[in-house]
């Protein structure tokens, strides 16, 4: 009989806790209503101007305490995913949506690059601090068909640096990622070998090496293994300090990946109509050669005009004052062509 | 005792008792059934999902070695393998040390050094002293136990900062004068089967040395005086006699351990290497099932993602059979104890 009353008290105790939770549930859900009583804008996409972004949303937030933007940084494959379905306000992407991709909205679709980086490459070879690569060494060296350090290919535009008889490990993306489609794209670009071997593409199989999951995966692996390279952004390498590579561009000239390179690349580009240029090789003498521009995906016309107004006005604070975080943060301001041009085509979003 | 109080307590139950009673088995039974649909509703939708990818590639993925969306290529042989290899290699050096571990928290070894300093300082009659030894070593599997709460991607990030770099040395060592080995045939190059290898017996250490013990444990006084009563010595008796007849107990731990390192997904996405690559080689970068999926869902299309499901089933195929074997296994040993008790 004990027992049997400790039972009862046991679940009445249960019931309680039962009715208690559900209760609170109800009264948390209630203040999610209230709460949303303000304007909240939902955004899915890439992680590499996720930074720049959330700075934007936050400063913005600050300026307009009633609307509120999140954003997740899932990835560009993501972001176009969850955009097409229609589960986000807008979406955000790295590699420009395809016309298939784009056939596949039937709200329309408008992109919008809203800045722009560069795509380094990061070593990790002792006792080098400067390291030249030709187009053949880092073809070569992705292809892995140069696997040591003091290779002659190397060497050749390295006179004089102590490079050493250590194996080279490529460490690349092992996650989707529209790093990898810009890298990948370039290294199309400039090699047939890679265009009919690897190709292009979100995920690629590498003929060598590991891969890391992330910027942060790649980085840590770089950064323990001796005769590491791999490529990040110029905004992770630059916040982790990692050494950048010194790549020669279309024209034969080596530069240094840094603000002024990379504004010189995207000077080279007119934007189309459609805002939608893919750089896989700028032939600026002066231009860095892995840069790309990232794109916002919003729709044509959305349901609520409040939404499609409140976007609008986010996207033109990231266009004028956003726009000078961008240095600071490792992203290439957009040129001021590129700023009238974004902002005319915000026109087509009602 | 007074009388009422006899009649407080002898009352026949309330009809809200015996509701609540009712009530409450209904809700166990409910959420035991609910168990079993949940696994049977796992293992239909991701079949359903990836029904299209088996339909279209048949077994073609299973001998397959490439993996490339691009060209719609998903072989998931590479990932197969490292999955076993690393969790076999995994599981060995685990079961060394948790067994080590099992065998020394069981057979009093703690108490026996202990006990003599005890005795020595002359506190063996102190409650509090004499019961030490048994304290140490529940403090002792306890701790072990929590390395089982340690979040999988701290393990990973461990990995690679510690574990890779205090590997790299003997393994170039090994490389360097015992290559013709295939286990040694290539250079470690940061991330690889050995290191991740080495964090998976770590991961199911807590798994084969607690379960181990619990058998060690169960094995019947009975036995273990008369084996001591022949005039087997310490090792004699744990070696010849208790580790056998805990061997069934024993064996279920390391097979639960297997399903463990089977499954397991964050630290070896961080520390196998991700590469498609099949080797004997400890010291090459490799891939596993479970860390091919983590790594290629976020951004995969329709069709990838019936392949992934594809791979996820192969994964769930293999890890439910290693699972049921041991937990049927486990079953055996506890019946097999009971006629000895």
């Amino acid at each position: 009989m004990i027992v049997a009353r400790r039972n009862s008290i046991l679940f009445s105790a249960l019931a309680g806790f039962l009715l208690f939770s559900l209760a609170s549930n109800h009264l948390l859900s209630l203040e999610d209503r209230t709460a949303s009583a303000a304007m909240t804008l939902q955004g899915t996409g890439a992680t590499f101007p996720a930074p720049l972004y959330q700075r934007w949303f936050k400063e913005y937030n600050q300026m307009h305490p009633d609307v509120q933007i999140n954003y997740q940084a899932l990835g560009s494959g993501a972001g176009i995913k969850q955009f097409q379905q229609g589960l986000v306000d807008f979406g955000a992407s790295d590699a420009a949506m395809t016309d298939e991709e784009i056939a596949a909205v039937k709200n329309g679709v408008v992109l919008l690059p809203m800045t722009a980086g560069s795509i380094v490459l990061t070593y990790n070879v002792p006792g080098l601090s400067e390291l030249k690569l030709s187009r053949d060494a880092y073809v070569g060296i992705f292809l892995g068909k140069i696997t040591k350090w003091n290779d002659p290919v190397i060497a050749k535009a390295n006179p004089g640096a102590a490079l050493p008889d250590t194996a080279i490990t490529v460490v690349s993306r092992s996650d989707g990622s529209g790093t990898t489609f810009v890298f990948t794209s370039h290294l199309s670009a400039i090699s047939a070998d890679w265009k009919n071997g690897p190709g292009a593409g979100k995920a690629v199989t590498f003929p060598a090496g590991v891969a890391g999951k992330g910027n942060p995966g790649v980085t840590a692996l770089i950064k323990q293994t001796p005769g590491a390279i791999g490529y990040v952004e110029y905004g992770y390498a630059k916040q982790t300090g990692m050494p950048m590579a010194t790549l020669e561009n279309k024209s034969g000239q080596f530069i240094k990946p840094d603000l002024a390179s990379g504004q010189k690349a995207l000077a080279g580009v007119a934007l189309p109509a459609n805002l939608r240029a893919w750089i896989t090789d700028p032939a600026e003498a002066d231009a860095y050669p892995i840069v790309t521009y990232t794109w916002l995906l919003c729709y044509k016309k959305y349901s609520d005009p409040k939404t499609a107004e409140t976007l609008k006005s986010v996207i033109k604070y990231g266009l004028s004052q956003g726009q000078s975080f961008s240095a600071d943060l490792g992203y290439i301001p957009l040129p001021a062509a590129t700023v009238d041009q974004v902002t005319k085509a915000l026109d087509q979003i009602s | 005792m007074t009388s009422g109080a006899i009649r407080e307590v002898s009352r026949p139950p309330t009809g809200l008792e015996i509701a609540s009673d009712r009530i409450f088995r209904q809700l166990s039974l409910a959420g035991a059934a609910f168990t079993l649909v949940l696994v049977v509703w796992i293992v239909v939708s991701i079949a359903r999902v990836a029904a299209p990818a088996v339909h279209t590639y048949g077994f073609a993925p299973l001998v397959s070695t490439t993996w490339d969306a691009n060209r719609a290529e998903f072989g998931i042989l590479p990932a197969i393998w490292g999955t076993l290899y690393s969790s076999i290699l995994g599981l060995i050096i685990g079961t060394v040390f948790g067994l080590a571990i099992a065998i020394f928290l069981s057979e009093g070894f703690l108490a026996l050094g202990l006990d003599a300093v005890i005795t020595a300082m002359g506190l063996s009659d102190n409650p509090f002293w004499a019961s030490m030894p048994v304290r140490i070593q529940d403090l002792l599997q306890i701790i072990i136990e929590l390395l089982a709460a340690i979040p999988s991607v701290v393990y990973g990030l461990w990995g690679i900062f510690v574990i890779i770099p205090l590997v790299r040395p003997p393994a170039d060592w090994l490389h360097s004068h015992l290559g013709w080995i295939p286990f040694f045939s290539t250079t470690l190059s940061g991330p690889g089967m050995l290191p991740a290898a080495l964090v998976l017996a770590i991961m199911v250490l807590p798994t084969i040395s607690a379960i181990s013990r619990d058998a060690l444990v169960a094995v019947p006084p009975k036995m273990r005086e008369a084996a001591f009563g022949i005039g087997a010595t310490r090792w004699e008796a744990i070696l010849a006699i208790f580790v056998p007849t805990a061997a069934t107990g024993i064996f279920g731990a390391i097979i639960l351990g297997f399903g463990r390192a089977l499954g397991e997904t964050m630290a070896l996405a961080m520390l196998a290497g991700n590469a498609n690559v099949m080797s004997w080689s400890m010291f090459s970068p490799a891939n596993t099932l479970a860390a091919l999926l983590a790594n290629h869902f976020p951004e995969a299309d329709q069709v990838e993602v019936g392949a992934l499901m594809y791979a996820a089933l192969v994964l769930l195929a293999i890890t439910l059979m290693v699972n049921v074997v041991g937990t049927v296994i486990l079953q055996r040993a506890d019946s097999q104890l009971k006629g000895l008790r």
